[in-house]
């Protein structure tokens, strides 16, 4: 039985007299992969950053486990089980790869001055960095660290607060076939561990093997969502890849 | 990044030794003198560095709680004299402390829910408002005439050594306290917020407490070193008890010695008070004064804007590897070929 | 009521030149994302060199004005090339800070050594000369300050919205990186920027020097009250600027009048601490917090 874990609906965000996102409203089934597509410009990051408190939307609403989100705001939104990644994969550059994974566990105010990297911390994120294949950094700088590194960092980071709903944003972009397979296999493990995934991709051959249902984004409104055959043929969606 | 490694430790045992071994070496009033007001400004920059190096606010009025502290201590024993042994002014300080880091906080919540710029212009604006506040409140704190406080019955001699005493207490307070904070979770926390705060948040930092707790913190030891000098002074004006100049000459010193670093505002305090109070024997007028602060800030700023500390342990780190720095072997898993395009926004 | 509109009338015109202060200030954290504490600084550099002028060459400082802004318009571009070009963009926003404040000390010192630390005041011939319309007492001087400054800030509009070079300067502020990917040089954008900053503050300057008695130390005072304008009226926004700066002027006036000379620069504090409890970008900002 799968439930509704994100719901969007009439989400609208002006930019000076365009509409970047207009009207879009579309569902994020539990324990889905769902795909969130569409042609440059038809607002997917731009509804990402209103769904996750980054920018304001102008109207609409947005509903995560069941519970509406009033000014959605990213450290409650996070403590609430909803994380997101970058496209550019932002990372904390003074701190060493296990601080990075450190601090973004939620602490309560009364340990807050003992030692950063507890040993029980230091397990959890060990493990993790071992999981990404990246444990042999982990007291380097972040600073250090390649492109592709970064990615699995963040990845890694955004699921020590164990979250329920994971958005990726443009997870391959700007990394080589062998980090996309990479990243492809860490989805899909964790997937199978019971997490969901909503993410925005260019690739398009990833989105089909790997995502279902897939959402189609065309000028900030939603125009199709499906499985990833009926999207793939639908007349609506080449048009908008298209051009009419 | 390891809390207390056996060097570290020794490291701050030898020097707090010396320091508290000093003025018993070099008795002479004059030198104990400049030693006070080391201190002081030791104490004010690592203080300051607790907000501003390790979370990156800048605040610019620190000087504002300097002088309440001042006050503080001043309207009070003004009253209640200083007793017998004239120590109660002393003892009196870890309450200044507290009271001003808990005035602070609703400051600080205010302040800090803007962004660094902003921040800065608040800070700047308070430092105006108490200095205005202490110039108006005429009854309390007697204005533009200054207020006095109670001579005390120190051995002429020796008169220094309990100033001196209390500025280091304070200003060991303050580098532990320091210290403590970076190997510890708030530590991480400012940090993160430095990097990048709005990521911070995204991962479930609670941002806006962390830095309340700094700022608080931090204004708390610079109230505390404001009433240690007003007591050693006897004398205090709005406009040096209120002074811009020890705010900008704490973050002179920190971004010399090296902001972030625990050590930093200590080394620029150690290099530049010395200087200052020698170039203010050699050259006299307060004017050219100004003029020589605002040279070696510019000229720092300009050059050595990472300051002492880690330039030093950059080029030390540079000459232990043979080369330039780079990243330690190559990680198997994710070869560093990567695509230039996919990151147009 | 009388005095409440006669207070408004002294505060409209203050705050005309206020208004003239603070659009360099706006116009250069728009341009750079510098915040130039020197401002202040920069206008009691005006008021000294217009007073110079004034005193030795009988240069009426209307007159200074135009024979000194074209000079500072050049001083401030170099100011920008030495100091602030140099830091990272990063690190700008918060580094411009002590820089300036740096260059600020650096004025005081130079004033102080050059002027000593006495008061000063240019008094014109027509220094306390004032008209009288319906019952109100308009001095002449502030009106040409006034004046003035609607003319400078006009030629100001004008140059933003109706040049070239303008338009960059606008689009630089809007989006500095857009700006540079549409081939826009920044780098010269900001350097001029700063010129422009720095000439209105010393035409400021000098009208400055015929109102109100000044020393090397007051570029404190007018900081703060700068500052607490752009941030009520938007960082960035020049017309925010403008609009606070007529507010505040009128405001600090009546509460003089009404309330307390002495605590009547407190009204900018407290407009500032409104300003940020309820609408933190302030009337015209152009940042969100929070946004990415």
């Amino acid at each position: 039985m799968s439930k509704t874990l994100l719901g969007v609906s009439g989400l609208t965000k002006r930019f000076g007299g365009v509409a970047a996102v207009n009207g879009c409203s579309f569902q994020v089934e539990e324990g889905t992969i769902t795909a969130l597509i569409g042609p440059n410009g038809s607002g997917k990051t731009t509804a990402f950053n209103m769904i996750t408190g980054y920018l304001p939307a102008d109207s609409g609403e947005v509903t995560f486990a069941g519970r509406a989100v009033k000014r959605p705001n990213p450290t409650r939104l996070y403590r609430a089980g909803l994380t997101r990644t970058f496209q550019q994969a932002r990372v904390f550059p003074g701190l060493t790869l296990l601080e990075n994974l450190t601090v973004a566990i939620s602490q309560p105010w009364r340990t807050l001055l003992r030692r950063n990297v507890a040993a029980r911390d230091r397990e959890r994120a060990l493990t993790l960095l071992e999981e990404f294949g990246i444990e042999r950094l982990a007291t380097r700088p972040a600073g250090e660290l390649s492109f592709g590194q970064r990615k699995l960092l963040e990845f890694a980071t955004v699921l020590m607060g164990e979250p329920r709903l994971v958005l990726l944003d443009e997870p391959t972009a700007g990394v080589n076939p062998v980090m996309v397979e990479q990243i492809e296999r860490h989805v899909r493990e964790l997937h199978a561990r019971g997490l969901t995934f909503l993410i925005v991709e260019h690739d398009m051959h990833l989105v089909m093997r790997l995502c279902d249902p897939v959402i189609v984004l065309d000028r900030g409104a939603t125009i199709k969502q499906g499985p990833p055959a009926e999207v793939q043929s639908d007349r609506a969606v080449l048009d908008a890849y298209l051009g009419t | 990044m390891s809390r207390f490694t056996r060097t570290g430790a020794l490291r701050a045992v030898v020097v707090f030794g010396a320091l508290a071994a000093f003025p018993f070496v070099f008795p002479a009033q004059w030198i104990v003198n400049i030693a006070i007001f080391t201190l002081m400004y030791a104490g004010l920059a690592t203080a300051w560095n607790l907000l501003g190096g390790f979370s990156g606010y800048l605040s610019l009025g620190h000087a504002a709680f300097f002088g309440v502290g001042a006050y503080a201590i001043a309207i009070a024993f003004t009253h209640i004299g200083i007793g017998g042994s004239g120590y109660k002014p002393f003892f009196a300080l870890p309450l200044v402390g507290i009271a001003v880091a808990l005035v602070s906080v609703p400051i600080a919540w205010v302040a800090l829910r803007v962004r660094a710029a902003t921040f800065a212009i608040v800070t700047l604006t308070l430092l105006f408002v108490v200095q205005q506040l202490a110039f108006n409140l005429h009854h309390i704190t007697h204005g533009s005439q200054g207020l006095a406080l109670p001579p005390p019955p120190f051995d002429v001699s020796t008169f220094e050594q309990p100033f001196y005493f209390a500025m280091l207490g304070v200003f060991a307070l303050a580098f532990f306290t320091c210290w403590w904070v970076k190997g510890s979770k708030l530590g991480l926390m400012l940090f993160s917020i430095r990097d990048d705060e709005d990521r911070a948040r995204g991962v479930g930092v609670r941002v806006t407490g962390a830095k309340v707790i700094a700022f608080a913190v931090s204004v708390g030891f610079t109230g505390m070193l404001g009433g240690v000098w007003a007591y050693y002074i006897q004398f205090i004006y709005p406009q040096f008890a209120v002074d811009p100049l020890i705010t900008i000459g704490a973050v002179l010193m920190a971004f010399l010695g090296g902001k972030g670093t625990v050590w930093g505002p200590t080394v620029g305090a150690f290099i530049l008070v010395p200087a200052q109070q020698y170039m203010a024997y050699k050259l006299g007028a307060s004017e050219l004064y100004l003029l020589g602060y605002a040279s070696v800030f510019l000229l720092i700023m300009l050059f050595l804007p990472r300051g002492i500390i880690p330039s030093i342990s950059d080029h030390l780190a540079r000459r232990r590897s043979g080369r330039p720095e780079e990243p330690p072997g190559a990680v198997a898993s994710a070869p560093r070929a990567t695509l230039p395009g996919g990151m147009a926004p | 009521m009388h005095l409440f509109i006669q207070a408004c009338i002294l505060g409209l015109l203050a705050g005309g030149v206020y208004a003239l202060m603070a659009s360099g200030l706006t116009l250069a954290f728009g341009v750079m994302r510098v915040i130039n504490v020197a401002q202040g600084a920069m206008i009691v550099l005006g008021a000294f060199l217009s007073y110079t002028l004034f005193t030795k060459l009988h240069i009426d400082p209307f007159v200074s004005v135009v024979l000194l802004t074209p000079l500072m318009f050049l001083v401030g571009v170099v100011l920008q090339l030495v100091f602030i070009r140099p830091l990272r963009a990063d690190e700008r926003e918060e580094l411009s800070l002590l820089v300036t404040w740096a260059l600020a000390l650096g004025i005081e010192g130079l004033l102080s050594v050059l002027y000593k630390t006495n008061y000063r005041s240019t008094i014109t011939s027509y220094a306390d000369n004032s008209w009288r319309v319906l019952g109100y007492h308009l001095s002449e001087v502030r009106v040409f300050a006034f004046g003035m400054s609607v003319v400078i800030l006009a030629l100001l509009y004008v140059v933003l919205t109706r040049t070239e070079f303008g338009r960059t300067m606008r689009a630089t502020v809007q989006n500095p990186v857009s700006a540079r990917l549409l081939g826009v040089n920044v780098e010269r954008v900001s350097a001029l920027g700063f010129g422009i900053s720095v000439a209105t503050a010393t035409a400021a300057g000098a009208v400055f020097g015929m109102v109100t008695p000044f020393f090397p130390g007051s570029h404190y005072d007018l900081i703060s009250r700068l500052l607490s304008i752009i941030v009520l009226g938007g960082l960035g926004s020049l017309g925010g600027a403008i609009i606070a700066a007529l507010f505040m002027g009128m405001a600090e006036a009546v509460f003089a009048a009404e309330i307390s000379p002495t605590w009547s620069s407190f009204t900018f504090f407290i407009v500032l601490i409104a300003i940020l409890l309820l609408r933190p970008q302030g009337l015209f900002g152009t940042n969100e917090r929070g946004a990415l």
